[in-house]
């Protein structure tokens, strides 16, 4: 308590030796080539991905957005904590900026790590408006490297963010090419039996739901770093170096299964907070997640880095090498994933109203033999059945390592440093994540965002948020301005981020120390869910205003270090 | 309950003297676009297309819709032509006009007006229908008509698509119509009037927005109104060979 107060006194008596950051960005109409096409876009500072901005914990940072677009924009630092006016959501922190205006961003760095950074108005981010964060932290970083890059993930697809929505409300399956065709159809007779298969797609016919709707919007050139796989990013190293991956994923849609065949992984962190290292093969990274991995590479060659969409209707591809040119084997897609009866659990009943109760009891005599049916065929085998418990047990998209080694769970993940004392949460919201395939509408307890009241949080309160998953879609969960500490069972460890991923037919608690007035942004990281009204306002009522708790918060992270 | 209790605190703790609750209010509202119903348009032709029977008639044949709209309502142009190319005459002109809302989760109800223009005398209907889509993907679309005549009239289209591949794509669509009421004027007779039933194959090129087709039409009337186009020497069944393509943009 003494410190905390020596130091905020201190921090108040000593403006002057505070670190200070000028940073500019331009918001402009840009290029965009993938290898595959070229397209306008939206970049900052003429490019996108925009820069990496790189920052020092501790320091003030002054940001210059100037808008060069004939229409409003705004930044989101997402993960970033920061006085909610700052927050750069528009009609939530602030109006926006204006064409031609030039607005000044304005916050203490509070924290270290792997972040990012992208426009929160219309579809402007993804048609192309991100770019990275990098921050160094005050103190010695708890492991060990010897250079890093920035890995930004991105989904680049040809049509624009507009467009896409106008295809996906005229035809929700605009874009899915992967779904079950007669000779699917025929293949799987063959192996499971006619009459299962019969069976099984009747179930889901019922439903009015497709096991191949994994990925909403197909059809895009997976990125990194703004290169297409042609185009081949390339990262250097020295055999023997440590080198840390900031991996990013900045795609609108996409979720990327990430593996770098012949190097083991050590995640160090998870979205900018430290987490005890943990070895992996293979890990997924959900929309706006940040995974920070360490690799070893020993010998004089090159490796790929390859990121296969979750429903492998597309990758993003990229080279660590001892010298500019070098490539590895670009190893096949996998097949396209699909759902099962598992991942539905969540849908109340599986019951739409239209169905009477003698469809509902023929449907359920169905879903258990094709949900058996369907665990043999997709996961070949009774033993040694990959399970994470962040999945619905058999699910179609469970996470299973190219080399049949460790894929990261949420599970794994423990905070290197816990950022708040464990206490009992003051209550409980339940959220449960709704929508409707057929009509492209996604929503939060059935309501879309136009219809909702804002969530209403007490200042010094600590709120655990259930999230109930009743779609067949994942859905990438972002509560901007405070942490969402993701329960995985590991009490004090339990890791803290800034976007938690729920797979479709389960349930994931998370808990928020409300520790910052204001009103912030909660809605589904998805581009298109968020726009067609998975959303919500959280308005955090009482607390101190909003420059007392600036310093509040800065005189717990000094107490902290 | 519990969801009262807290709306009770809330209310209280706005109504006491908390310096929180003016800064509260303080905070901008959302009036972007986000907290706006999110409104869409498209337009499909599910069929355009060249027609040959085989009586050698030649036709060219549209059915489109238009829509804008929210999710929670629409407004919907449906037009349908059937064109001799050798008469340059329609013989079928159908333009609809209709507003859509959503009752259950698949299916859309819709009411408006059908004007119909053809090549002879004209009508005007009041239009009741429901469009979705039923178990197993069948989409379907039912509509009840009433013309300024009084005579009362119903269809059902349904469709079913079967994906060969991703890409090609062999669908088949039933239209049927029933009258209530006989309306000897446009040839229409009690009971079952008539049947199309096509089946096309067709293959996406540019996304879903052009994919050209090939297809067999089959054209039937049925009871009173076949007696009436006999008695007019008119055909009652025809077979033809389509060429097409769907559009949607």
């Amino acid at each position: 308590m003494k410190v905390r107060l020596l130091t905020g006194v201190l921090s108040l008596l000593m403006p002057a030796l505070v670190l200070a950051g000028e940073y500019n960005l331009t918001v402009d109409r840009v290029e965009i080539d993938t290898g595959d096409f070229v397209k306008e876009g939206i970049g900052y500072n003429g490019k996108s991905p925009g820069p990496v901005l790189r920052f020092k914990e501790g320091e003030d940072v002054r940001i210059n957005v100037t808008n060069n677009l004939d229409e409003m924009t705004s930044i989101h630092w997402h993960g970033l904590i920061l006085p909610y006016e700052q927050d750069g959501v528009p009609g939530i922190s602030f109006p926006g900026i204006e064409p031609g205006e030039t607005f000044t961003y304005k916050f203490p760095i509070q924290q270290a790590g792997t972040y990012w950074f992208h426009s929160h108005s219309g579809f402007q981010e993804p048609d192309g408006a991100y770019g990275a964060i990098v921050i160094e932290p005050e103190g010695r970083e708890p492991f060990r490297y010897d250079r890093e890059y920035v890995v930004q993930l991105t989904d680049k697809h040809p049509d624009s963010g507009e467009r896409i929505m106008r295809n996906l409300k005229m035809m929700p399956d605009y874009y899915n090419r992967e779904q079950q065709t007669v000779g699917e159809f025929f293949s799987n007779a063959s192996e499971n039996g006619l009459m299962n298969t019969v069976r099984d797609r009747m179930a889901w016919g019922d439903m009015r739901m497709m096991k191949a709707d994994v990925e909403d919007v197909q059809g895009f050139t997976g990125m990194i770093n703004g290169k297409g796989p042609a185009q081949n990013w390339t990262g250097l190293f020295e055999p023997g170096e440590r080198v840390r991956l900031r991996f990013i994923n900045s795609s609108a849609m996409t979720n990327f299964d990430v593996r770098i065949p012949g190097l083991d992984m050590t995640v160090v962190q998870a979205d900018g907070n430290n987490v005890q290292p943990v070895n992996v093969d293979e890990f997924r990274i959900g929309v706006a997640e940040t995974y920070d991995v360490i690799v070893h590479p020993r010998h004089e060659q090159a490796y790929t880095i390859f990121a296969e969409s979750m429903g492998r209707s597309g990758f993003a591809r990229a080279t660590l090498a001892p010298e500019e040119g070098m490539e590895a084997p670009v190893p096949p897609m996998r097949d396209p994933a699909r759902l099962t009866m598992a991942d539905m659990a969540g849908m109340p009943g599986m019951d739409h109203g239209d169905m009477d109760h003698g469809d509902m009891s023929a449907s359920e005599g169905m879903d258990h033999s094709s949900m058996a049916n369907m665990d043999h065929s997709s996961m070949g085998g009774d033993d040694g059945q990959p399970s994470d418990p962040f999945y619905a047990k058999g699910s179609g998209i469970m996470p299973v390592a190219a080399n049949d080694g460790k894929f990261l769970s949420y599970a794994d993940l423990k905070a290197q440093k816990p950022l708040y004392e464990e206490r009992e949460p003051t209550r409980e919201i339940e959220l449960r994540l709704t929508g409707n395939m057929e009509r492209y509408t996604w929503s939060i307890n059935g309501v879309k965002y136009e219809d909702a009241d804002p969530i209403r949080l007490q200042y010094g309160e600590r709120v655990r948020f259930k999230f109930v998953n009743e779609t067949m879609m994942t859905h990438p969960m972002h509560l901007h301005g405070m942490w969402s500490i993701l329960d995985v069972g590991a009490g004090k460890w339990n890791p803290i981020k800034h976007t938690v991923s729920v797979q479709p037919g389960t349930t994931v608690y998370m808990e928020t120390e409300v520790d910052a007035p204001g009103q912030w942004a909660f809605h589904c990281h998805l581009s298109y869910h968020a726009a067609a009204g998975m959303f919500r306002k959280v308005i955090v009522e009482g607390g101190p205003d909003s420059t007392q708790a600036k310093t509040d918060v800065a005189i717990e992270e000094g107490g902290d270090a | 309950m519990s969801r009262i209790r807290s709306l009770i605190t809330v209310s209280l703790l706005g109504s006491m003297v908390f310096p929180t609750a003016v800064a509260a209010q303080e905070m901008i509202a959302d009036t972007t676009s986000r907290k706006q119903a999110l409104t869409s348009w498209g337009v499909q032709f599910e069929e355009l297309e060249y027609r040959y029977s085989d009586d050698d008639e030649e036709l060219g044949v549209w059915s489109a819709d238009f829509f804008y709209g929210t999710d929670d309502l629409k407004v919907r142009w449906l037009t349908k032509g059937e064109y001799a190319i050798e008469e340059q005459a329609y013989e079928g002109l159908e333009n609809q006009l209709v507003a859509q809302v959503p009752i259950s989760d698949f299916f859309d109800a819709k009411a408006g007006v059908r004007f119909d223009t053809p090549e002879g005398p004209d009508r005007t209907y009041a239009v009741l229908g429901i469009t979705g889509l039923a178990p197993q993907w069948f989409e379907i679309d039912a509509n009840l008509y009433v013309s300024e005549e009084g005579d009362t009239s119903a269809g059902l289209d349904a469709e079913y698509e079967v994906l060969l591949t991703n890409y090609w794509i062999l669908s088949a669509a039933v239209d049927a119509t029933v009258a209530f009421s006989e309306d000897r004027e446009i040839g229409v007779g009690k009971g079952l009037v008539s049947t199309e039933t096509g089946v096309r194959l067709s293959y996406d090129l540019v996304d879903r927005a052009f994919s050209p087709y090939i297809g067999v039409v089959h054209e039937r009337k049925y009871g009173d109104t076949a007696d009436l186009a006999e008695a007019e020497s008119d055909s009652t069944e025809d077979w033809f060979a389509v060429i097409g393509a769907r559009i949607a943009f």
